[in-house]
């Protein structure tokens, strides 16, 4: 126990001493995420926002046969353009991209209206330009709008109420509170936090195995009369404790960075309170102990720290895979996924932000299980440091 | 007293060690003297217990290093190839944290590790962290390290590698101090002249084995050489004539 907690404070005080550690466990992964995330958000929603109140440039082709058409139009804030000359142009210009949409009227547009026969509007589009798609949808929707109108004025002057062309009356309700449509875009957040926990052990990993090797200390350390179980657990402890540190600053940051979201307008409030940064980081904790005996144990097969800087970076990625299948496949939280360590803190976290109550037989299963996994690696860890071929 | 019995070990299909026998005893400097690649750091990497020998015994003050090497560790202060100092961590803070590993009681560790730094003649850079320290200067605090403990056996691979003359010279007094005080150091080294400087016994190692055990006199009357390095030289022939052409 002696022989743990001096390598433990050690490593700790060896590590707070480098600038390489610090700023990937205090830095990097704990203002990277929460700060990528905000600036996402903000611009996602200011974009989302800003097209529904700005104007619509819609060039039109023959907008002289349609005068009532084009007011209609102006009132809906969409700004009449002068169109190509010709239909053709049109085409073409839509098709290399000059413009998003065009519409044409043709000359007869008035004509027909007036003898209610239905008269052609031309709307051209490339369905294959996602970016037009917006646009296009918010021409035909006026369009269509005006003719509803038209048809109820016509229903009208024949005396017929307007509501007999709505024999249905289609109305969805939304059962979703503020805070679960959040869960949906901060679902990905659980990574951001698995993320930036795990680059704050990450080169404490390394140092304490590759690095060790590579400088020449390792050979010395073995030599010393402790048992060498004793020296990988001191050193994923030191991990361990980075790595809390790192979520710790993690969940700060990003409760601040919150306030600086405009997700109201989303229609979102997550709960991230206090409260809720403190349970988030009680759940996601238990993970420290799978991602630092993880790394130790990647990083003691590797030579060097490049190399094992290589294949640390893997782990990285590997606790979004439960992650992704999950969120692809749609599953719900059952007892028997919270056996999946970064899957039941995933699960978990976005249950908290959903603000609903924690069910404590998935929360203990979900502890419990990480803790089982990671104590599992631990102990692989410390059956490759008795190898003498650790040395290299 | 450090005993090594008949000693193997091969690294794959490579043989590094066939056999080698010796004995160092207290009060005594015992140098393991071989050229490149004879098996010097082989044999003493088994003494400190990093490597497990394929068939043999060796024993420090009896203790086998195999099968109880815990303790067997508890009785060596080593020195090994590298250095491997902690940069971030001052002189003072890198003998303190062996102190500590060496499970030294907590209330003599800060005494200790002055004095050794007093010894050692530390005190200039003892405070500073080790990065960028000199290759003297890092052998020095490593010696410290392994010498903190007072350990009753001192093993040294190829301790004057790297340093400058006066940076041996001292080095050289030291190994003698400990000698005075009946400890037993083992060294090992491939430079003729600097184990004829110091050592009252000299094991020439060659091709993983033992060509000849004797004091320097001994070694001069048994190769019927002068010179040591041509006795030198003669020794290695009589076990590994190849490796005596290049060396």
């Amino acid at each position: 126990m002696k022989t743990i907690i001096t390598v433990f404070m050690k490593e700790v005080v060896d590590n707070f001493r480098d600038r390489r550690t610090l700023m990937s466990a205090l830095l990097m992964g704990p203002l990277f995420g929460p700060i990528l995330f905000a600036f996402i958000i903000n611009l996602s929603v200011k974009q989302s926002l800003s097209n529904a109140n700005e104007s619509l440039d819609l060039p039109v082709i023959g907008s002289e046969h349609a005068p009532n058409l084009m007011s209609y139009l102006e009132s809906n804030n969409i700004v009449i353009v002068e169109g190509p000359e010709s239909r053709s142009a049109a085409i073409d210009s839509v098709a290399n991209g000059e413009h998003d949409v065009v519409v044409v009227i043709p000359e007869t547009f008035g004509e027909n209206l007036a003898n209610m026969v239905p008269a052609t509007i031309e709307v051209i589009t490339d369905q294959a330009n996602t970016q037009a798609e917006r646009e296009t949808r918010r021409a035909t929707r006026a369009l269509r709008s005006y003719g509803q109108e038209l048809a109820a004025m016509r229903l009208t002057m024949r005396g017929v109420g307007p509501t007999i062309m709505r024999p249905l009356n289609v109305d969805e309700v939304d059962v979703s509170t503020p805070s679960g449509r959040s869960a949906i875009l901060l679902g990905m957040l659980s990574y951001f936090f698995i993320f930036a926990l795990l680059t704050g052990g990450m080169n404490l990993a390394i140092d304490s195995t590759a690095g060790e090797r590579e400088r020449g200390s390792l050979e010395p350390l073995l030599c010393l009369p402790v048992k060498r179980d004793h020296l990988i657990y001191g050193k994923i402890l030191a991990a361990c404790l980075f790595m809390a540190i790192s979520l710790s600053l993690s969940l700060t940051c990003f409760h601040f960075t919150l306030k600086f979201m405009p997700l109201q307008e989303l229609g979102m409030t997550p709960n991230f309170g206090p409260s809720a940064v403190i349970i988030a980081f009680l759940l996601l904790v238990p993970f420290a102990l799978v991602g630092a005996s993880l790394m130790t144990l990647v990083a003691s097969f590797t030579k060097s720290f490049k190399e094992a800087q290589t294949w640390v970076s893997v782990v990285l990625l590997a606790p979004t895979m439960p992650i992704l299948v999950v969120s692809i496949l749609m599953v719900r939280p059952s007892t028997l996924l919270m056996f999946i360590p970064s899957l039941s803190q995933h699960l978990l976290l976005v249950g908290l932000i959903k603000n609903e109550p924690l069910n404590m037989l998935h929360v203990a299963v979900s502890v419990g299980g990480t803790l089982i996994v990671g104590a599992l690696l631990t102990w692989v860890c410390a059956r490759l440091y008795r190898r003498e071929g650790l040395l290299g | 007293m450090i005993r090594v019995d008949n000693l193997h070990k091969s690294f794959g299909g490579v043989k590094a060690v066939k056999g080698v026998s010796f004995t160092a005893d207290d009060g005594k400097i015992t140098g393991l003297l071989g050229p490149n690649g004879a098996g010097k750091s082989t044999t003493l990497r088994v003494l400190y217990t990093v490597l497990t020998p394929d068939s043999g015994t060796a024993t420090i003050d009896g203790v086998d290093v195999v099968t109880d090497h815990q303790a067997a560790r508890a009785r060596i202060g080593s020195l090994p190839h590298d250095a491997g100092l902690y940069p971030h961590l001052t002189a003072r803070e890198n003998i303190a944290y062996y102190a500590k590993l060496y499970d030294m009681p907590g209330d003599t560790i800060d005494g200790a590790v002055q004095k050794v730094i007093d010894q050692l003649d530390i005190k200039d850079f003892a405070d500073r962290r080790t990065k960028g320290f000199s290759q003297g200067q890092q052998t020095k605090v490593a010696l410290a390290r392994s010498l903190v403990h007072e350990p009753q056996n001192v093993l040294l691979d190829e301790p004057s590698n790297g340093l400058d003359v006066m940076a041996t010279r001292s080095l050289r007094e030291r190994i003698r101090e400990l000698k005075n005080a009946g400890k037993c150091v083992l060294f090992s080294s491939h430079v003729m002249q600097e184990v004829a400087a110091l050592c009252d016994e000299i094991v020439i190692i060659a091709a993983g084995q033992v060509a000849l055990h004797d004091t320097i006199d001994g070694i001069r009357n048994a190769t019927d050489c002068e010179d040591l390095e041509d006795a030198f030289v003669k020794a290695i022939e009589m076990v590994d004539p190849i490796a005596a052409q290049t060396a």
